[in-house]
């Protein structure tokens, strides 16, 4: 089992001992398996050579908004579908959950067209706008709030009058903390990741992770620049995910039973 | 209006406007695409710009059966998928197996497995890329301790299909564990109880009990792990080192869905690359489908 772990983990040390040496150092054999004294010069020289920290910002602004959104919309589709009856409700969750098996990928032609209509190539609305909510939010939002939020406690709140929506925004917003925050993360994190889309409609405007392709493309490529990029590209995520981590694994592990 | 008018509409419109957010963004950013890659495929549309194309009927779909290059992409296709899938979906029940073992630190064991899929594509497969370097990559040195001498992993189909696969699979293996996991825990224990009554050894319990009880789950892994493995592109795009999207230099690792960003985004052939889209989603249905009648015999067998 602890060569498992020692097996996932290695690539990504592996990215901190190269950035942390010179290009010399890196080009040996056998190769160096310990980290040296450099990453900060190559941290410097990722910045001069690429508008790497214009990218970072961009994918922080991409990666909060999406997530922010998704949170949102996801619970509220998420109450009217678990809580709310109204006519449809069954053949409307199963075609939202059906859409998941969709390869969206395969339909980016069009959609650059579109986004070419709009005026949004190379902004990142052109990345934002289509992520604003999504299938597995809904159906996770739905799973969730089904168990946690009490009927008996929407049924008061009615008597004292409030509107729908104000159960939504008094009652179910705050139950549904926990679960957003799982959401949040994965969220975030697929944001944060996502590299064909942006790719395809970013390209003088790059988020990080296309700013780190292009700094890999090179006909020969500096590892020791690159892999520093990497490090950099995973650094956001990896401290999420140590502080997180145990949310997130729960996260999978409960959408894995309902799945 | 009166007021219990308007609660009324309140209880019974106010849902619908709920889920409407989600259908509005799937239909004009998930489902119109592609069913308009249909249409731009029956058309000869060659400009970036929006408004020049003829229509052509079948002509793509006729000059993509007969495209060497296409054929060889989905091969490569089909290879790659397959070497990432089946081992990653075994490993990933052993993992899941060691996993549900009482352990110590079980926290952070499942964290560890789980770290690769939180890291990016991008940062993967260029961490990976070097790794696989020729001259001073790792896994040569490594091989090169065992006696094997150095192998050119771009260079020859079937060992950049192998490095890719591997990155394919060390990215999902961990995730597709903590699914399998999930559903293990699930399991009633007094199976495994009436089961050693009856003598049974770990294997068979593993055999008779644990794999048919994950039978949904696994089904479910194998039909995602298809629809996903048959579009992979940003692994053989980055695997290239350069930003070539010919998948090498004899197109040794080009995936259909990395031939299918050449032809629209490199030649600016929107008709052929969405005829590519389309032959692509036809052959991914069929597959997760295919996938799903025999994993669900195999899972069968047993019982």
């Amino acid at each position: 089992m602890l060569a498992v772990v020692a097996g996932s983990v290695f690539p990504l040390y592996w990215s901190l001992v190269v950035s942390s040496q010179t290009s010399e150092a890196v080009a040996q054999v056998p190769p160096v398996l310990i980290p040296g004294g450099h990453l900060f010069d190559n941290i410097a020289r990722v910045f001069d050579t690429t508008d790497f920290a214009r990218a970072l910002l961009n994918s922080l602004l991409v990666s909060t908004s999406v997530t922010v959104s998704v949170v949102f919309f996801s619970t509220l589709a998420g109450f009217a579908f678990a809580k709310l009856r109204f006519r449809g409700r069954k053949p409307l969750l199963v075609l939202a959950i059906a859409t998941s098996v969709v390869p969206q990928q395969l339909g980016i032609i069009p959609l650059y067209l579109l986004m070419a209509k709009l005026g949004w190539t190379d902004q990142l609305a052109a990345v934002i706008v289509p992520g604003l909510v999504t299938a597995f939010g809904v159906f996770f939002m739905t799973q969730y709030l089904g168990r946690a939020v009490p009927d008996e406690l929407l049924e008061a709140g009615r008597i004292d009058g409030c509107t729908t929506f104000g159960l939504y925004w008094h009652v179910v917003l705050p139950a549904a903390r926990p679960a957003a925050a799982v959401l949040g993360l994965f969220t975030f994190m697929q944001a944060w990741n996502d590299f064909f889309w942006p790719l395809v409609v970013l390209q003088n405007n790059a988020t990080v992770q296309v700013a780190l392709s292009s700094l890999a493309s090179g006909y020969t490529t500096d590892y020791t620049l690159t892999l520093t990029g990497t490090l950099l590209a995973t650094l956001p995520i990896l401290v999420i995910f140590m502080v997180l981590g145990r949310q997130i694994v729960g996260g999978i592990m409960q959408g894995a039973i309902k799945g | 209006m009166t007021l219990p008018a308007l609660s009324r509409l309140d209880t019974k419109g106010s849902p619908y406007l709920y889920v409407l957010p989600f259908f509005l963004l799937f239909g004009a950013f998930g489902l119109f695409p592609l069913i308009y890659t249909g249409y731009v495929s029956f058309n000869d549309w060659n400009l970036l710009d929006a408004g020049e194309h003829t229509w052509v009927g079948l002509a793509n779909y006729r000059e993509l059966l007969h495209d060497p290059y296409f054929w060889n992409a989905l091969g490569n296709t089909l290879s790659i998928w397959l070497l990432s899938t089946v081992p990653q979906l075994l490993a990933a029940l052993w993992i899941a197996h060691l996993l549900n073992h009482r352990l110590r630190a079980r926290t952070s064991l499942r964290m560890g497995v789980l770290l690769p899929n939180i890291t990016s594509i991008v940062a993967v497969t260029i961490v990976f890329t070097q790794m696989f370097g020729r001259d001073f990559g790792m896994i040569n040195w490594l091989l090169g301790l065992i006696g094997v001498g150095p192998v050119d992993w771009q260079a020859n189909t079937w060992s950049s299909h192998l490095a890719i696969s591997v990155i394919v699979a060390w990215r999902w293996t961990g995730y597709n564990a903590l699914i399998y996991l999930a559903s293990m825990q699930a399991i009633p224990h007094d199976l495994y109880e009436a089961a050693e009554l009856d003598g049974a050894s770990s294997g068979q319990q593993f055999r008779r009990i644990t794999v048919p009880q994950l039978r949904p789950t696994i089904i479910f892994t194998a039909v995602i792990s298809t629809i996903g493995g048959l579009q992979i592109m940003a692994e053989p795009l980055l695997f290239a080192g350069t930003s070539t999207p010919t998948g090498g230099s004899d197109r040794q690792f080009q995936t259909a869905a990395l031939f299918m960003y050449e032809q629209g985004f490199r030649e600016f052939r929107f008709g052929y690359a969405s005829a590519i889209a389309w032959t692509l989603c036809l052959v991914i249905a069929v597959f997760a489908v295919a996938n799903y009648l025999l994993t669900r015999r195999i899972a069968d067998d047993e019982e």
